[in-house]
């Protein structure tokens, strides 16, 4: 039996009095690599910032790692939708990194050479020690979100999150970057967020369908119908056959 | 210049002059890169119902300007963390709503209130050693929570979820910024006055940043700046006997022309 990492009971969220998450079931295991995939404004960020505890539940049970979500922060890893900082901003590629070890008393001291040991190595995993004093908006877009890849990684988290990771990265960048997460499964449980369904459905073992009600079987299989409901319209899928198959053949 | 430091009147100037600098280069940094140019300038207008109410009940006008400033801060930032109302809806009403209030209580004030263009355009010759008591102190207090808090304050400003899921109190440290620039304020009062304020906060910061994406240099490079800025202005009001406030914004102005010149950046 797998190691439950993430597990939310009917939880409901509503913004406005507007629902945004309508009694969503879910269940992660340790070393999952789940797709949610869904239309803009379904809710994806929003299920996500629930797990990190920064959105509490109008309704609902949620646990990671057996705990309330702001208790498991520390074992998570969070990469933010890609418009979430000032480009322009006076920082080099080395103190976004070190970012992720700051912490409520970490704030007083200066950075240990732990710290920046932890940085360096999650530079290096990430191909980009090489850029470490350059201004970050000095980057190119797949190169940034290394960077960003990298802050994530650096406390080695059990639990990434990621949303939106690929967005306004060119393809040949995002295969890269595919193959980067791929690797990283083989330690870390992966949940990557998603409005594009074919680059994520190529790289994830599991999908999820998302637009306010979750469709989720704990496999790579999507049924048409579900796809129908979350966009809201039919959609044509086009099955690529092994390995690629997400549709069940019909 | 050099003969005239023999005056005390001119030996407090340069040395609020300074003063001012020291607070101008850090704090202008953060308003500079946060974005935060019109709430500082909410900020700083409001304060001048607390002049006005200083004035009708008779004490030091940096007290009651000090008062309005945190209260118009910490107003801004609940408004701006608690409420769905647009920062810079809420900003507009206050910066004019303290405006007029400075202007009603002056209004009631009986008798002549000299000065009152002093804390609009700033008057730094007319510094006395009272109020540079008051500007030490202002500036030490700045000057020792940003030195504390560096790491705190660096995480809200590049990217405040990730700091608050890291565990630094982003939304207590917002508000403390926010009365930061408060404090700011009254300190640059005196040199430059109330509407010149913002200006003397940003023109630094903008041309250092420019130059360089380092904060720390930033903050240094944009206190030598100001301090610049602000001697330079001083001596040529004071050779051409004009407005000291004014002389030293125009000195910055100038300043951030030539510096567009020299910017490694394309800002277009």
């Amino acid at each position: 039996m797998k190691k439950e990492v993430v597990r939310l009971e009917n939880v409901w969220v509503h913004y406005n009095r507007v629902p945004i998450l309508e009694g969503i079931n879910l269940t992660i295991y340790q070393h999952d690599f789940l797709g949610i995939i869904g239309p803009n404004g379904g809710g994806k960020s929003t299920l996500l910032k629930v797990i990190l505890g920064l959105i509490k539940p109008d309704k609902g049970e949620i646990k990671v790692f057996g705990r309330p979500p702001e208790k498991s922060r520390e074992r998570i890893g969070y990469l933010s939708q890609y418009k979430a900082f000032d480009r322009e901003f006076p920082i080099s590629v080395w103190d976004v990194v070190l970012m992720a070890r700051m912490g409520l008393y970490e704030m007083f001291k200066r950075y240990s050479e732990k710290d920046k040991k932890l940085a360096e190595s999650a530079l290096k995993t990430v191909e980009m020690l090489n850029y470490k004093d350059r201004q970050i908006g000095t980057l190119s877009g797949g190169q940034q979100q290394r960077v960003l890849i990298a802050r994530a990684l650096v406390s080695n988290p059990e639990l990434l999150l990621l949303d939106e990771p690929t967005a306004g990265i060119d393809a040949a960048a995002q295969r890269e970057f595919y193959e980067l997460l791929k690797k990283l499964n083989e330690k870390t449980t992966i949940v990557l967020v998603s409005h594009d369904l074919t680059a994520v459905s190529v790289y994830v073992d599991k999908i999820a369908c998302l637009n306010r009600k979750l469709f989720y079987h704990n496999s790579k299989e999507i049924r048409p119908e579900d796809i129908e409901a979350t966009y809201q319209c039919p959609i044509e899928l086009i099955a690529h056959g092994v390995p690629h198959r997400v549709l069940k053949e019909h | 210049m050099i003969e005239s430091l023999q005056y005390e009147f001119m030996q407090n100037a340069l040395a609020a002059g300074l003063l001012a600098s020291i607070v101008c280069g850090i704090i202008g940094v953060y308003v500079v890169v946060n974005r935060m140019v019109f709430i500082s300038g909410g900020i700083a207008h409001t304060a001048f119902g607390g002049v006005g109410l200083s004035f009708f009940l008779g004490i030091s006008p940096m007290i009651g300007a000090l008062f309005f400033a945190i209260a118009s801060a910490l107003g801004i930032g609940m408004i701006s963390k608690k409420t769905k109302l647009p920062e810079d809806t809420a900003i507009g009403i206050l910066w004019a709503v303290g405006m007029a209030l400075g202007v009603i209580f002056i209004g009631l004030t009986p008798g002549y209130v000299p000065g009152i263009s002093t804390y609009l355009f700033g008057n730094i010759l007319i510094v006395s050693s009272g109020d540079l008591h008051l500007m030490l102190v202002l500036v030490t207090v700045i000057v020792s929570v940003i030195f504390l808090l560096y790491k705190g304050f660096f995480a809200l400003s590049f990217d405040e979820e990730f700091g608050g899921l890291r565990g630094i109190p982003t939304g207590y440290l917002y508000f403390l910024l926010l009365c930061l620039i408060a404090l700011s304020v009254i300190v640059m009062m005196q040199a430059v006055g109330i509407i010149l304020v913002i200006a003397l906060l940003t023109v630094p910061a903008a041309i250092t940043k420019q130059f360089t994406y380092n904060m720390k240099k930033m903050m240094i490079f944009s206190i030598l700046l100001s301090m610049v800025f602000t001697v330079c202005g001083l001596w040529i009001s004071y050779e051409l006997n004009i407005a000291s406030g004014a002389t030293i914004i125009l000195v910055a102005g100038v300043g951030f022309v030539i510096s567009l010149l020299f910017s490694k950046r394309s800002l277009y």
